[in-house]
């Protein structure tokens, strides 16, 4: 069969990116302190000490909190930009979205020092978890974007205009007719953004407040060798919400497409 | 023109819908970019900011060996995670857009996409347990009896930062090269193929050259973010395995000397930038001598 070799290739490429992934459940279960093969028995006692950690469960709620607070300004801010996006062109519009693109690619190292400067430093404000919301709206907001602009753009305007003509104003024609249509695009988003945030260190390490994000958290565990199988017990479960979450997405972004009669031919990005 | 004429047309609304993204970015990235050039030219004096102009942070940045010893090996970490990273994953973009039928491309999409949005500092951390002393690879390759000493060489150095960087910068490098290269028209390829081409030189002097813009996108977005990452040195890079991010991180949260922490930034992103851009040029011209 023809590409044979690149099919064994992007198989065995598959296997290293779930590599580390596919060790986190052994040794969830593994009942021994130490991280290490050869694995000794079956326990769900990590699990237990995880329900029964005062400190995780105020970080876990400080997480959720900034991820859902980023989840819906992200989404807001990406909204306008792809709307903008995909509308007539004016001076200096390309510019302009390139510019609000930046936090995409640039090192996140600066965004946090920049930002902590600013709030410490030249506001004078104490840290909190809306200093961590205001940066992760920030390296967010790409992310929508990018996920927006394919709803926005695979969008028929000519519906928004049929909407005007039959009488209903600007803002009900998009509230009516353009939201529903882009609405699985905006649930993809929100849930993109919520994964971001949940799991993002190197800015919030920087900004987080007297409460530790759970990431932030999940840091100082890792310093405790005997905190370590509680860590591949919340792991555990990270990645299985995580993985629900992006599923759950994909499905609204496939159905979004499917409404606006697109071809399924590309992922998130 | 008035407000109201600004907007009914609809450039203007979409200038009006473009105002609060880019407002936004503007207070909250340059303008706190701005803020960390103008520290990197103060000084911290031990409490407060001596705001007087000076060149001190960065005239000690340049005499003092260590900052230039690990932005050296900064660029050079960068450098190599881009080049595995960006030759890796060529081949399953190439593979993904060739070979696999169009209704299976976005669950593959899906696939590759999966394990990059799970906890990176928890993916960080199972390098750890895959490559340690009593790790997956040394308890395999001993039970195998292939070694009877565990190996060192891949935990606590600059490979084991460079593996694990590798690792988590694949999908980064996989999306922009896929998009380039669906974007290349198939019959470009036939034509190539009928005026004689074999499938070796047309991937060549075809395939390549027109996937190239993704490519470049690719290099770019491993290349700036991996120098900013310290978490993965910090876990993976032991003593002699520190990068330029780490010693950022010091200044500003340890030695409480923001001024020189935002003068080690400031450079740092200089030398990507230019490295970038340098990259970026040299590629058009390579493109422009081969048209």
């Amino acid at each position: 069969m023809k590409g044979l070799p690149l099919r064994v290739y992007a198989i065995l490429y598959l296997l290293f990116l779930y590599a580390p992934i596919a060790l986190l459940p052994l040794f969830a279960f593994n009942d021994a302190t130490i991280i290490a093969f050869p694995l000794k028995g079956f326990t769900t006692h990590w699990f237990g000490d995880l329900a029964g950690n005062a400190a995780l469960r105020q970080a876990v709620g400080n997480s959720l909190f900034i991820a859902a607070m980023t989840a819906i300004f992200a989404t807001l801010l990406g909204i306008c930009a792809a709307r903008a996006g995909a509308m007539a062109r004016f001076p200096g519009k390309g510019g302009i979205l390139g510019f609000v693109m930046l936090p995409l690619v640039l090192p996140e190292i600066i965004v946090a020092v920049s930002l902590l400067i600013v709030m410490r430093q030249v506001l004078g404000l104490n840290l909190s978890n809306w200093t961590v919301i205001a940066a992760h709206v920030l390296i967010c907001t790409p992310f929508s974007i990018a996920i927006l602009n394919g709803a926005f753009q695979n969008l028929d305007p000519s519906i928004e205009e049929a909407a005007m003509d039959l009488g209903e104003s600007r803002l009900s024609a998009f509230r009516l007719v353009t939201l529903p249509l882009v609405m699985p695009g905006i649930v993809s988003s929100m849930l993109i953004a919520f994964t971001i945030s949940l799991d993002e260190f190197i800015i919030a390490f920087f900004l987080t407040g007297a409460n530790p994000t759970m990431p932030v958290y999940i840091w100082g565990l890792l310093r405790f060798p005997a905190q370590l199988p509680v860590v591949m017990a919340l792991g555990t479960i990270l990645v299985t919400l995580s993985v629900v979450l992006l599923v759950i997405a994909e499905l609204f972004r496939r159905r979004g497409l499917a409404r606006a009669g697109i071809k399924d031919t590309g992922g998130f990005l | 023109m008035g407000l109201g004429n600004f907007t009914k047309s609809e450039g203007g609304r979409a200038a009006m819908l473009l105002a609060p993204p880019f407002f936004y970015a503007l207070a909250l990235l340059a303008l706190p970019i701005l803020a960390v050039v103008l520290f990197s030219f103060w000084t911290q004096d031990f409490m407060t900011i001596d705001t007087s102009f000076t060149l001190a942070n960065y005239r000690e940045f340049f005499d003092k060996p260590i900052y230039t010893v690990l932005l050296g090996r900064s660029l050079m970490v960068s450098g190599i995670v881009t080049l595995v990273t960006v030759v890796l994953a060529f081949p399953v973009a190439y593979f993904l857009s060739f070979h696999v039928r169009p209704e299976r491309k976005s669950l593959w999409l899906f696939l590759i996409t999966i394990p990059f949005w799970t906890s990176y500092l928890i993916r960080v951390f199972l390098w750890k347990v895959i490559l340690g002393y009593n790790g997956v690879i040394n308890s395999g390759l001993i039970g195998a009896g292939i070694i009877d000493e565990p190996l060192s060489f891949i935990l606590y150095n600059v490979n084991a930062v460079i593996i694990t960087l590798a690792h988590a910068f694949a999908p980064f490098a996989i999306l922009p090269i896929f998009v380039a290269l669906e974007k290349i028209d198939r019959s470009l390829i036939e034509a190539s193929r009928d005026l004689g081409e074999t499938r070796l030189t047309t991937f060549f002097r075809v395939t390549l050259p027109l996937s190239m813009p993704g490519l470049v996108a690719a290099v770019l977005i491993v290349f700036i973010p991996t120098i900013g990452d310290y978490v993965t040195p910090e876990l993976m890079g032991g003593a002699g395995g520190k990068l330029i991010a780490n010693m950022i991180q010091t200044q500003f949260l340890q030695l409480n000397n923001a001024p020189m922490g935002a003068a080690i930034a400031i450079v740092a992103m200089i030398c990507v930038t230019a490295i970038a851009l340098a990259f970026v040029m040299l590629n058009r011209r390579w493109l422009r001598g081969r048209g």
